[in-house]
């Protein structure tokens, strides 16, 4: 299966969504991420048991926080799929790229170029 | 007849009599009329009139201030006073200020959290609670002495009285927390209002196990039911409050304009049952807002004309 | 422990917006442990300050250090020589923290970062609950190891009031009534007799009510 995605958009793995923290988000943004999603194991099939559901929580407090500070939160989700669906990963990516396009970019990565110049 | 202090209502207790109180909610504002028209409409019914301290905390005008008008009219006031709003200084100030008028009843309690009222921002005291302040008229009144130590010129004479809710959890401390009330100074007690009645003969049974009954005065406490709405918010969203489904049935089970009718007439049935539970020694009947049928209620069980003392 | 809770980035955004320079100064005790005001939460708030004030337009430096405590000198003397760098602190300590700091740098203006609610107990991650209201006095001995003080909503010696109802209180299905888990407790001691020994009058004078209070212990004084 070699299915295409966008190629703006830059992987990090981690062993489990669970070690996703509000500090990576809210550290992507500062340094000009246009949008953050994290894909999780589906809800109730956790290698470690809760570790999704905890990035579920996480992805929420960080919309609150970016949505407080004038960035947004909708630049924030979270998506779930198993291990065996890569059209639903390649699906996940172009929605979020339509997502993340229909925004805009960061304001921050423009406030920060701004500031440069 | 032994007597500690000059109350009628005490007089009346230690004459054998079934003794017969009500209550009045003070106004809301200063319109002191309001509590003069209740306590008229009740007046030749009841031996003694409870004035409520901002019951369900919610900002009324105050318990002594009206008793004093009751007194000033020739009635009987028992001042309820609740430990939420005031610490130890304002207490004995206040019970010192009811004794100047010769106010000799009252009634101890802690009173409902001022979350329920409308100053639910606001800080409580509860420097004492009720068991304590209980304690604390006694000492004033059998020793003549303030906490502090020092004497008091012309201490009060107060009957004192504590509630007690037969029917709030856990169950198994009902009894031995009206024998603590009693130990801390009760005398008279006027229970929470009782429409499971099989629940309070049993508490009432295990009062006189313990022999509770021949040590203090039980009034039993009664709020005749408007509508079966009322019984339904009664059940379930006042704490504490215990209304068998057999009761709600039967005052939803009653046509609307009938249901008042319905709920005095269950009000009339509790008494009569009641007067045969041996250790009640009374009926405190709390109409809320509908005092006029305080007379209907009593004549109708057996309960008038009132006794004479002295 | 000491339990803190976060407060709302509005409210402190609209304390220091007036500064260029801000530490946020956070502290490794209570506050990490309760999650409102360690290393962790100190970048959290860094991060989204930082962010906050590009998107304005304006040029904030914002800092993070965390301090092992803010309630001992030592830790409090490791920012002496940088604290000039910068204009107003907020401090992610419990209240304690943030007016020991403000004592310490008279001309520092020093903002509270979170909100210092009680002393509690970590029921499970990310449940606190309060356990001990500091009277001064302890009473644990005669209420089955059972707070009255902290743990009734009327602070009752001799309770359970009247609102008690199916083991909670009366203000909240959500809150244990104190006086039912004093009961349950002195019955699984095998000493509920003891519930009728009626607790006299509380001297508060070691409470609030007696004014800002002192230990002294000359035994460990130097």
């Amino acid at each position: 299966m070699r299915l295409g995605y966008p190629t703006n958009i830059k992987i990090i793995r981690v062993p489990c969504t669970g070690k996703v923290d509000i500090l990576h988000i809210l550290r992507s943004f500062e340094k000009g991420a246009d949008g953050v999603y994290a894909v999780g194991c589906l809800e109730g099939e956790c290698h470690y048991n809760s570790g999704n559901l905890r990035a579920r929580k996480r992805i929420e407090q960080a919309k609150k926080i970016l949505d407080s500070i004038g960035v947004g939160g909708e630049r924030v989700q979270m998506r779930n799929l198993s291990s065996a669906e890569g059209p639903r990963f390649a699906q996940y990516a172009v929605e979020m790229d339509e997502l993340i396009r229909k925004l805009g970019p960061n304001p921050i990565k423009l406030a920060s170029k701004k500031k440069a110049a | 007849m032994n007597c500690k202090t000059p109350s009628k209502l005490e007089k009346i207790l230690a004459a054998g009599h079934f003794a017969v109180t009500s209550e009045c909610g003070p106004p809301r504002g200063s319109n002191i009329e309001h509590i003069v028209h209740k306590a008229n409409l009740i007046k030749d019914h009841v031996d003694a009139i409870n004035i409520t301290d901002n019951q369900t905390s919610v900002t009324r005008l105050c318990s002594l201030a009206a008793c004093i008008r009751l007194k000033l009219m020739g009635l009987e006031p028992v001042l309820q006073m609740v430990t939420r709003d005031r610490n130890r200084i304002a207490l004995q100030s206040d019970i010192l200020g009811a004794a100047s008028f010769d106010i000799f009843n009252m009634l101890c309690l802690s009173g409902d959290h001022q979350s329920f009222g409308d100053c639910a921002q606001g800080q409580n005291v509860h420097d004492l609670d009720s068991m304590q302040l209980l304690q604390t008229v006694r000492h004033m009144r059998d020793e003549g002495k303030f906490l502090g130590g020092g004497d008091i010129d012309r201490p009060p004479k107060m009957f004192v009285g504590a509630a007690a809710n037969p029917f709030a959890d856990p169950f198994e401390i009902r009894v031995p927390r009206l024998a603590k009330k009693i130990a801390a100074g009760a005398e008279f007690i006027q229970t929470q209002c009782i429409y499971n009645l099989d629940k309070f003969e049993l508490w009432m049974k295990m009062v006189r196990d313990r022999g509770l009954h021949e040590k203090v005065h039980i009034l039993a406490g009664l709020t005749p039911l408007k509508t079966a709405g009322m019984a339904k918010y009664m059940k379930n969203r006042v704490p504490g409050m215990d209304v068998p489904d057999e009761v709600i049935k039967r005052m939803a089970g009653t046509p609307k304009e009938k249901q008042a009718e319905e709920g005095i007439k269950i009000c009339i049935e509790s008494v009569q049952r009641l007067k045969e539970v041996e250790g009640v020694k009374g009926f405190h009947i709390m109409a809320i807002e509908w005092e006029e049928k305080v007379p209907e209620i009593v004549e109708n069980t057996g309960l008038y004309p009132r006794p004479k003392v002295d | 422990m000491i339990v803190a809770d976060k407060k709302p980035i509005e409210e402190i955004i609209k304390e220091i917006e007036s500064y260029n320079r801000v530490l946020i100064l956070g502290c490794n005790e209570c506050v990490t442990v309760c999650e409102a005001g360690g290393k962790k939460e100190v970048g959290i708030l860094a991060s989204a300050l930082r962010m906050y004030f590009l998107n304005q337009g304006k040029d904030v430096k914002i800092d993070e250090v965390t301090l092992e405590r803010q309630c001992d000198h030592e830790y409090l003397e490791e920012i002496r020589d940088k604290v000039d760098r910068y204009e107003a602190i907020v401090s992610l300590a419990c209240g304690v923290g943030v007016q020991f700091t403000a004592e310490k740098y008279l001309t520092m203006p020093v903002y509270p970062g979170v909100n210092t609610c009680f002393l509690g107990v970590t029921e499970k991650r990310g449940l606190w609950t309060e356990r001990c209201q500091a009277c001064g006095k302890c009473m644990l001995a005669k209420t089955a190891g059972i707070c009255p003080v902290s743990r009734c909503a009327k602070r009752l010696l001799n309770g359970p009031c009247g609102g008690s109802t199916k083991g909670k209180c009366e203000i909240s299905k959500d809150i244990d009534c104190a006086w039912q888990l004093i009961v349950d407790r002195l019955n699984a001691l095998g000493k509920i007799d003891d519930y009728e020994n009626i607790i006299p009058l509380k001297d508060w004078s070691t409470d609030r009510a007696g004014g800002p209070r002192k230990v002294a212990r000359e035994d460990v004084q130097s």
